[in-house]
């Protein structure tokens, strides 16, 4: 069976130091041949792993929704699944077409044909990958839309839901679709310069986590938070089944980037991607739970389920780069940098409500930087003696800071002026769910 | 309607660790049942006495929550059994730490059953 190469043209790149491998005799001379021949094993791999990161979509919502009181446990998971509906459209109607259409200049893409797909015949092959386009717009569509979602966790709890849709639509459309055309078109600049992002290190984790930032600044605390008032998870089951939704999705997520094609490397870079993850969730989750430990006494769940999230977030960009021994020092460092990142919250005073900043913010810049050190495929890093990867990744991770905290500000201000971003204080002190959804989320008693 | 004087009926609220239900239940049985399993309402309470609630930790943030989560144990007896089941209540409830809860006794008025109508000490 030959599966995935790693994503979009990385996977080009990936070629050079092929190894032959896994290859089933028949397919041998297809993989030689190019052209627009479907690969059935890949095909199946990309719907498969599409699937798994929607699921990640509720994942994450269980996860940020144990986090929060109560009282605003349904607006808490419907930031997450309003992004399937609202993003969901974007990326057909133009989201895909701004993301991966024809390269201008190396920042955005354009091609009327791709506008609501209408010119994208189903029969088409995407480049020279084996599987048909509709299925790469599907799988890239599904990374569109959990990663706005992520931002959620920053402003839980307070923000408007309205504004909340708006902020979506226009930072999907102005941050997200660039940033993934940078990076993930074989046309955007960062991809031209050989900044390696697997899986959404930079394009997913960064973009989101820094962004989540600047809107928790420009929103302000929670007024619970004021005064001596405790806020504490109404329900950690959520979030823990939640966690393990998402390391399960996760593994669509980075052994899905492997995009198929029909070369025999792409089904090792699968496997490769597939275990990295493994190997730094696993680790991350163990070091977390031990420094908690070590540190309070205690070893917490929410710490467990912390680590858990903090290694996938590190591994993300540098999955199918790097080995599964070096996969568990991202882990661990995930998780040793990601718990010093959310005390942060506490000595500035800003309030990252679940720490969508501590986490993927912080550990997605780990990440990408840390691919320059380690990876050794299609690149070699910094351990074998490559400065320049390292330089590379700290490039693109600059460009995808700077870019998404401008983009942020500047989308956050025109939304503030025009609609305001937090809900009023007597709503906030009621919870959103009854007052802007109408809805209570346990009505346990009857 | 009223009452003969020697039937007044008391109410008793105890407050008691969750985890000493079981235990407050089996030491009423032994005083209060007579064959026909003795009536008692349960329900999960939150509050606060001199302590506050056990330390938790919420991403290496050590937080105490305001209130200690406990279990309201009612029952409404017969003056007789009043001593009886407040005795009950506290051996089964007691640990000899702090917050082993406590028990509230008042005069009842009246007590109805809904199905009969029968009211006052028969209804208990």
């Amino acid at each position: 069976m030959s599966l995935g190469v790693s994503l979009v043209g990385v996977g080009v790149r990936a070629l050079m130091c092929a190894a032959p491998a896994l290859a089933q005799p028949g397919e041998a001379g297809a993989a030689a041949a190019p052209g627009p021949q479907i690969d059935a094993g890949s095909t199946a791999w990309m719907l498969t792993s599409s699937a798994l990161v929607l699921l990640m979509v509720p994942g994450l919502a269980l996860f940020y929704a144990g986090m929060v009181r109560r009282k605003n446990v349904l607006t808490t998971m419907m930031h997450s699944f309003v992004a399937m509906g609202v993003v969901g459209v974007q990326w057909i109607l133009f989201g895909y077409c701004l993301a991966f259409g024809k390269s201008q200049g190396g920042l955005i893409g354009w091609d009327p044909a791709l506008l609501a797909l209408n010119g994208l015949d189903h029969t088409k092959m995407f480049a020279d990958k084996g599987v048909p386009e509709l299925v790469f717009v599907m799988f890239q569509g599904k990374f569109a839309i959990i990663t706005p979602a992520l931002i959620a966790g920053a402003v839980a709890e307070r923000i408007k839901f309205s504004s909340y849709l708006w902020f979506i639509l226009i930072w999907t459309t102005f941050v997200y679709c660039p940033l993934a055309h940078w990076v993930w078109a074989d046309g955007g600049w960062l991809f031209k310069l050989g900044v390696l992002d697997f899986a959404g290190g930079t394009v997913v984790h960064i973009s989101a986590g820094f962004s989540a930032l600047v809107l928790a600044l420009l929103i302000g605390k929670r007024k619970d938070l004021e005064g001596n008032s405790v806020i504490l998870p109404h329900n950690l089951t959520l979030t823990l089944l939640g966690a393990g939704l998402l390391w399960f999705g996760w593994f669509g997520f980075n052994a899905g980037s492997a995009v198929a094609a029909d070369k025999p490397v792409a089904g090792a870079v699968a496997g490769l991607a597939f275990t990295t993850t493994q190997s730094a969730a696993a680790a991350a989750a163990l070091v977390w739970m031990l420094l908690e430990w070590r540190h309070h006494g205690k070893p917490t769940s929410l710490g467990l389920a912390s680590g858990i999230v903090a290694g996938l977030v590190a591994i993300t960009p540098a999955a199918g780069h790097v080995h599964p021994m070096h996969a568990l020092i991202f882990g661990a460092l995930a998780s040793i940098v990601c718990y010093w990142a959310v005390q942060l919250k506490g000595k500035f005073g800003y309030d990252d409500s679940l720490d969508a900043f501590g986490v993927h913010g912080v550990g997605g810049l780990l990440g990408a930087l840390l691919t320059g050190v380690f990876c050794f495929t299609p690149e070699r890093g910094l351990i074998y003696g490559n400065v320049g990867q390292l330089g590379k990744q700290a490039l693109g991770s600059f460009a995808a800071v700077a870019f998404a905290l401008l983009g942020t500000l500047l989308i956050a201000w025109v939304i503030r002026a025009a609609n305001g971003l937090r809900v009023s204080d007597a709503h906030e002190r009621d919870g959103l769910d009854i007052t802007i959804h109408g809805e209570r989320g346990y009505h346990m008693e009857s | 309607m009223t009452h003969r004087a020697d039937l007044i009926m008391k109410l008793i609220h105890a407050i008691i660790r969750p985890e000493r239900l079981e235990a407050v239940q089996r030491e009423l049985r032994a005083v209060l049942d007579e064959q026909d399993n003795y009536r008692i309402t349960v329900s999960p309470v939150r509050g606060h006495g001199a302590q506050r609630g056990e330390m938790e930790y919420v991403r290496g943030q050590a937080v105490q929550p305001p209130m200690v989560e406990r279990t309201q144990v009612m029952i409404a007896v017969n003056d007789q059994y009043a001593e009886p089941a407040v005795q009950a209540i506290m051996k089964g409830a007691r640990t000899g730490t702090v917050g082993d809860g406590k028990i509230f006794v008042q005069p009842l008025e009246d007590c109805i059953k809904i199905r009969t109508g029968d009211r006052g000490s028969a209804a208990i």
